[in-house]
């Protein structure tokens, strides 16, 4: 590439979530775009990266069972700014995450240690 | 939305030995196996195929390998990848060539060996950063999400959903070649071990090695051959999504235009589809897709399920070889809907026959309700 951009979208992401940040992108009309892209999909146009407040509220989730007969959440959280993302409900019993229940973000990390956007309870955070 | 297609016709159709293969067996020995089952089905010979189809997940080269195993340099292929909806997508390529005139006879393939070399080595995940880090089980977290939220918004119970397996199992225990065949209740399927709630492993399909193989051709040339050609009548497919969390309504799929553009190729209604054969890799999909389908409105799916309807001599005969929840499910299981669709055309199909069978309606999806397909088959008059 002649022009190489200074990050990809997920490096991009991926350093406002090192900020303590959940960042996603915007489109020319003002519209959520996630996950973040190169480009608008809704018309090839230019996305500008905007950082949300965090809140949001959960659109389905499930609990799964590991080998070892642990359960643990996966949900897909609808935030306030109109875009959607997978995510885990942390801070209450998984069964107990309810479809329509409020959650704010928070930042965790995965297995590997890399920062992760979490969500909790509104009214439960994390200190 | 892919064309059709009235003017080409399956001709022969054939699976490869089912359930668990000899260590070692290959997706090429199993699509060879099928193919040359297909071909003696209809009178052909390798030597009359000049257009190739395949899919594995196994092998980003599938018409490649295939075509080397079977020696065969043909003027036409295509090995499009769409995850359970390739077969379908192959179908809607192969009648567009022939009726192009880019092949004459085309031969359609799939295979999987995924229970003798396990999930994970059959269908490695493509890793997203935007999903792996939750660590889903994949695909049955994503179906377990929206039957969550199926659940939530029509009050669709865990106890319709499996009304779908007893009604598959049923329909297995008339197919000798079904894997399960024993008795299933629905208070068998609720007790079953949780997976990804509110999906517990009755609630998914199984995990098999086989494959199967079609032959499609012209109608003209159909006409000369062994078995009553069943026409292709209309197809159409299409892709919503690649990730479930950017599927934007998780309690509807890209079904509700396809099987109304096939109906519309076909010029046939609801009505007139005797037998329908549906992809359930879970019990939600069959729910699903027989509202998306329109065979109920939105929400009625699971009150359709529950009063037996879909269960052998109910008034619609779904999934009549017992499915992918209880029959076969070597992945990417379109291609035996349509080996089962075709066999209940032609008469063939024993103990599960559908009297009387004229048309049928076959329906595959891929990946995690991301690419349906659908095709209408109908018995070729006079």
């Amino acid at each position: 590439m002649n022009e190489p951009a200074s990050q990809s979208p997920l490096g991009e992401f991926r350093r406002y979530l090192r900020l303590g940040q959940l960042a996603f992108q915007r489109n020319g009309d003002g519209k959520p775009v996630f996950y973040p892209r190169v480009l608008d999909p809704a018309d090839g146009g230019p996305v500008t990266w905007a950082v949300s407040n965090g809140t949001g509220t959960v659109y389905s989730t499930t609990t799964l069972f590991d080998p070892d007969g642990s359960a643990r959440n996966v949900a897909l959280i609808d935030l306030d700014e109109g875009f959607r993302m997978m995510s885990r409900v942390e801070g209450v019993a998984s069964d107990r995450v309810e479809i329509g229940m409020r959650v704010r973000f928070f930042v965790g990390s995965d297995e590997q240690g890399e920062p992760i956007a979490l969500f909790a309870p509104v009214g439960e955070d994390r200190a | 939305m892919s064309g059709s297609a009235s003017s080409c016709a399956i001709v022969g159709a054939a699976e490869s030995r089912l359930g668990v293969c000899p260590a070692g067996t290959t997706p090429y020995d199993l699509m060879a196996e099928a193919s040359a089952r297909a071909l003696d089905d209809c009178g052909l010979a390798l030597t009359d195929v000049d257009g190739v189809f395949a899919a594995t997940t196994q092998t980003r080269f599938a018409t490649t390998g295939l075509c080397e195993y079977l020696g065969l340099r043909p003027r036409y292929q295509d090995s499009t990848q769409i995850g359970g909806a390739s077969s379908l997508s192959h179908i809607a390529h192969a009648a567009a060539a022939i009726r192009l005139g880019l092949c004459e006879v085309a031969l359609i393939a799939h295979a999987s060996t995924q229970r003798s070399i396990g999930r994970a080595a059959a269908s490695p995940r493509e890793p997203n950063p935007y999903e792996t880090p939750y660590r889903p089980f994949l695909p049955v977290t994503a179906y377990a999400l929206a039957a969550k939220r199926h659940m939530h918004q029509y009050g669709t119970t865990r106890a319709q959903l499996a009304a779908v397996a007893v009604a598959a199992r049923k329909w297995a225990m008339l197919n000798p070649a079904a894997w399960s065949r024993d008795p299933l209740t629905i208070e068998d399927v609720l007790s079953s071990r949780m997976i990804s709630d509110p999906l517990t492993i009755r609630d998914c399909c199984l995990v098999s090695d086989g494959g199967g193989a079609i032959v499609l051709t012209s109608v003209e040339r159909a006409r000369d051959l062994h078995k009553v050609p069943i026409a292709v009548a209309g197809v159409a497919e299409m892709l919503s999504h690649h990730s479930i969390s950017s599927m934007l309504d998780l309690t509807e799929t890209a079904a509700v235009r396809t099987g109304r553009e096939a109906l519309a190729q076909a010029g046939l209604a609801l009505s007139d589809i005797d037998v329908v054969e549906l992809y359930d890799a879970f019990t939600i999909n069959t729910v699903m897709f027989l509202e998306d389908l329109g065979f109920c409105g939105k929400g009625e799916g699971g009150a359709l399920v529950e009063g037996g309807a879909i269960e052998p001599g109910g008034e619609l005969p779904v999934n009549t070889n017992g499915g992918a929840l209880s029959y076969c499910h070597p992945g990417m299981y379109g291609l035996l809907l349509v080996i089962e669709a075709v066999r209940q055309l032609r008469g063939e199909a024993g103990a599960r026959q559908v009297v009387p069978c004229n048309a049928a309606l076959v329906h595959a999806n891929g990946g995690v309700f991301s690419t349906q397909a659908t095709a209408v088959l109908a018995r070729l008059r006079g």
